[in-house]
């Protein structure tokens, strides 16, 4: 079987012995047969010890292994090595705190998800068999439930960099919208209001970040498109 | 270093669809609840669960629950407990209703209710026509279900120790449980967190196989625990192997493909589980299908595919609307891990490591059980719930569908139990043993200071290589005994074993580490307690004792292990339910 | 909920009302800016007096002075988001917005007082 060198390039940052972050190069020799990023990863981790990630499901279902992947955010373990450009450059997920190398600090971006009380809301009596629910109403939660928490999405968008504590980003308004899209629901007006100053939903600037990196393939800028012009209708 | 106290009234071990199903239970009723997860909640591997929950609803035919129990008593080939699997699938029903109240996103019929798919192992009057009996969220039901629950937590209020790792259960003077010891992995702080009520929820550990559809986190951690206290683990023998696993990658393809209508193929495009079940063919028992793969392989009618041998899913059949409005997750995984559209071509799967049946033996209120003198004892203080429980309703083989039904049912079953035991003053503060709490901190400091063994790397990889080898899907004593062997030799080992990274921030090589002491343990205890049933009863499946013994072998084994050593005992099966006849052992034929 | 930020410096004190305001002006100022060049094309030889008889209009000082607080609407809207984006300290944010506002007041008033000395 035919081997190949691969070659990294990853962000290194140990807050017990490091003063400051820097870049540690990495290389071994494998079968040439397609590898997914996070066996990379592991491989490396069995040379070095001390390279930290976090990882669960290697399946992209989790989100776990969010990180920079030669400058773009994605998931690990359903990154094709062999669509990579060597070396391979891995950051962790920016805009967060680092906590080490690749773990970053991801409190900010579960405080926006609580923000918008991502649970469904419905304050009538529950009746003694499920709630029914059309096709087509539930069709409406395609392409937003799907949402893995993997932060993908709000990590590369530069308002929620800017304005990690009021904006709720991405993430947080995609499900903002799928508790909103849901006939179930009926804490609508709250919701909305709760959404209608100048920062929550209002600081997306629709460049579509998001919608580039998230490796589920939803769309949170469609997702805030809607949302606004839920508020728009409301307010007119 | 100064070790901190929490106390809470109930402490939840693990975020994943059992233990928050319970802490969910617990937080509304207005207790101090804790969750205490190595991972955040909606990481844990719920999040992976695929086809669906199992649940005698009815919406797509007339339905009963006792159809659901009969399915579940056949599929576990007579071992599971004939009570607590009435329990679960009459509750069943309720516990679904609530979670579609909860929010989460079911699909629907075109009346609007819960829509349900055939699994394998289903039938309607006792052994009849196919049912169609579990209700999905697409082929994301699992993820759907985490979410939902973490959600609800969320509402009320659950407090989570987010990336915390259970080190060791404290015993108390009264022989029962008082709490844990865990650690912060963002920090290294260990802390003691003592409890009235502890209720393990940590999953399986399916890590032990080299082959596996189980993430990375599965590494029996409540199973290790409960090992250490000195208490058994039930049915440790009964490993799952999913019959769909993607080839040489080991990603889950859901039964549910084949509910929908896909099926398997050899090299010959043979559909070759007409021959093995007639009847149901391709919705046989998991254990029926893979074992039928693993023959196709072996007489040589598998394709190579990533390097193994595999047999092939077809589904293209059921069209692109099919697949992309229900299986829409497992066309992304194919064409991510296995470089195949199906909705083109097929995918090479082979049967691969994907549930543990046995566990913390408990009872259908999830309360953790030893056994003295051969007499079930309630060990105080102590649950357990989900796939490190062994309630049993799973028995030898568990049907597709029911361990989402296990987490929930048990789940809330546990939590209802311990809100009233407390209530009731059942659950009292137990005297903490001080010395426990160094014996708990001893596997840290072994990992801390060993510095020139071998690599703990070494050690993992054996262990895989030999369950994989010696404990898989057929099971012959000669290869088994050593083994066993094999792994003593290892456990030895494995005490004079280094790390090389002895950092406290975020050290995830060391929690790597003590993950692999309870994979050692889980190993063990499934490698005795294979050797000691000598007859084959559905997922285990020995060449040298190749027919069931009804006479002697409807029972449960029990593993004790302490150090250095593991011991064998039994327990009888409940075979008496509740309310219904008893279903009475026969062939199963499908 | 919780995220709810209270601002007094936004224009329109919500989001949506900013928003909306940033789509309105953008629509005065296209519409004034269409009427201006199709002016120009269908007059090409503009003089003082044609220019100053336009302006006496009524009807084209009120549509000049929206326009003008159009853009000063829409100029306000965006230059706070930037502000708020950037300037992170609250002080030098006040001291900043303070001299804008002002600067837009002297546009305003120079703008109102040109448009009726014509």
């Amino acid at each position: 079987m035919t081997t190949k060198t691969y070659r990294f390039s990853i962000y290194r940052y140990n807050p017990e012995c490091d003063v400051e972050p820097y870049m540690q190069d990495f290389s071994f020799e494998a079968p040439s047969t397609d590898m997914m990023l996070l066996d990379a990863i592991e491989h490396i981790k069995v040379q070095d010890e001390t390279l930290t990630f976090r990882r669960s499901c290697r399946e992209g279902v989790c989100g776990s292994d969010g990180m920079n992947i030669n400058g773009k955010n994605g998931l690990a373990c359903m990154t094709h090595v062999s669509g990579l450009k060597q070396p391979i450059v891995i950051r962790p997920l920016p805009g967060f705190p680092v906590v080490r190398d690749l773990v970053v600090d991801m409190t900010q971006f579960y405080k926006q998800y609580e923000s918008i009380q991502p649970y469904l809301l419905n304050d009538t009596i529950a009746p003694a068999v499920e709630r029914l629910q059309s096709p087509k109403d539930r069709a409406k939660l395609d392409g937003l439930y799907e949402c893995i928490l993997c932060a993908c999405c709000s990590s590369s968008c530069p308002s929620f960099w800017w304005n990690p504590d009021k904006f709720v980003g991405p993430a947080g308004l995609l499900w903002a919208y799928r508790f909103l899209a849901d006939s179930r629901d009926n804490a609508t007006q709250a919701r909305l209001g709760a959404l209608d100053d100048p920062y929550s939903v209002f600081r997306c600037r629709s460049i579509m970040n998001c919608v580039q990196v998230c490796p589920k393939s939803l769309n949170p800028t469609k997702a805030i498109g809607k949302i606004r012009s839920m508020l728009l209708k409301e307010a007119v | 270093m100064a070790i901190n106290t929490y106390e809470f009234d109930a402490i939840i071990v693990g975020g994943g669809g059992a233990g928050m199903r319970a802490s969910l239970q617990l937080a509304n009723s207005g207790l101090k609840t804790a969750v205490i997860s190595k991972v955040f909640p909606t990481r844990s591997h719920t999040v992976c669960a695929q086809g669906g929950i199992t649940v005698a609803l009815g919406n797509m035919h007339p339905d009963d629950w006792r159809f659901h129990m009969y399915d579940t008593v056949k599929g576990s080939d007579y071992i599971g407990d004939q009570d607590c699997i009435e329990y679960m699938c009459q509750q069943a029903p309720a516990a679904v209703y609530e979670l579609e109240h909860m929010g989460l996103p079911f699909s629907r019929t075109a009346s609007g209710h819960i829509y349900q798919r055939p699994f394998g192992g289903q039938s309607v009057n006792f052994g009849g026509d196919q049912a169609a009996r579990t209700a999905a969220a697409a082929d994301r039901t699992g993820h759907a279900l985490l979410h939902t629950l973490y959600q609800k937590n969320l509402q009320a209020k659950t407090h989570f120790f987010t990336e915390w790792y259970a080190l060791d259960l404290i015993k108390s003077t009264e022989g029962g449980i008082a709490g844990l010891m865990a650690m912060c992995i963002e920090t290294g702080e260990i802390a003691h967190f003592k409890s009235r009520a502890t209720i393990l929820a940590t999953g399986g550990a399916g890590r032990i196989y080299e082959s596996t559809t189980n993430a990375f986190i599965n590494t029996g951690d409540g199973v290790g625990m409960v090992i250490r206290a000195g208490f058994p683990v039930q049915d440790m023998e009964m490993w799952q192997f999913h019959p769909t696993g993607i080839a040489g990658v080991g990603v889950l393809v859901t039964e549910g493909c084949r509910g929908e209508g896909g099926y398997l193929v050899n090299k010959n495009g043979e559909r070759f589980m007409e021959r093995y079940a007639p009847h149901v063919k391709d919705l046989a028992c998991r254990d029926v299908v893979a074992r039928s793969i693993a023959i196709e392989i072996r007489e040589g009618r598998g394709v190579k595919a990533n390097g193994v041998d595999a047999v092939l899913l077809k589904i293209d059949q059921l069209g692109a609307d099919v697949i992309n409005s229900r299986l829409p997750g497992i066309r992304e995984l194919a064409i991510t891990f296995a470089h195949v559209d199906p909705i083109k071509d097929p995918i090479p799967v082979v049967p691969t490591c994907h549930y543990m049946m046995g566990g913390i033996p408990t009872t259908m209120h999830g309360q953790a059980l030893t056994r003295i003198n051969d007499q079930d004892h309630i060990i105080p203080g102590l649950y357990a719930v989900g796939e490190c429980a062994c309630v049993s309703v799973h028995g030898a083989n568990r049907l597709g569908g029911n361990s989402l039904t296990d987490l929930i049912v048990f789940g809330r079953a546990a939590g209802i139990h311990v809100e009233n035991a407390l209530k009731k003053g059942d659950l009292p503060q137990q005297t903490v043993d001080e010395s426990q709490i160094d014996q708990a901190l001893v596997r840290v400091n072994r990992w801390n200071n060993n510095k020139d063994g071998e690599s703990f790397h070494t050690i993992r990889d054996e262990l895989k290589k030999i369950m994989q080898s010696d404990f898989g899907v057929f099971r012959d004593g000669q290869y088994m005994q050593p083994g066993l062997d094999k792994l003593d030799a290892l456990y030895a080992r494995l005490q004079n074993a280094k790390i090389n990274d002895h950092s406290e921030v975020f050290n995830t090589t060391r929690i790597e580490a003590l993950e692999l002491d309870n994979l050692m343990a889980v190993a063990r205890a499934t490698a005795l307690s294979a050797i000691t049933r000598t007859e084959t009863r559905g997922a285990h499946s020995r060449e040298d004792f190749p027919d069931h013994d009804d006479v002697n072998w409807i029972k449960h084994t029990l593993y004790f292990g302490t150090e250095g050593k593991g011991s064998i005992d039994f327990r009888p099966v409940n075979r008496q339910p509740l309310t219904v006849e008893p279903f009475q052992p026969k062939a199963r034929v499908y | 909920m919780l995220n709810h930020v209270h601002s007094v410096t936004n224009l329109g004190r919500s989001g949506v009302a900013d928003w909306l305001i940033q789509r309105v002006s953008a629509v005065v100022m296209a519409a004034y800016l269409i009427f201006i060049t199709v002016f120009f094309l269908t007059h090409p030889n503009v003089d003082y007096t044609l220019w100053s008889t336009l302006f006496h209009h009524t009807t084209m000082r009120l549509f000049s002075l929206l326009c003008l607080l159009a853009l000063l609407g829409h100029a306000w809207v965006g230059i706070w988001t930037i502000l708020t984006d950037y300037l992170k300290y609250p002080i030098a944010r006040g001291a900043l917005q303070s001299l804008i506002i002002l600067a837009f007041i002297a546009c305003l008033a120079w703008g109102i007082q040109t448009l009726w000395s014509v």
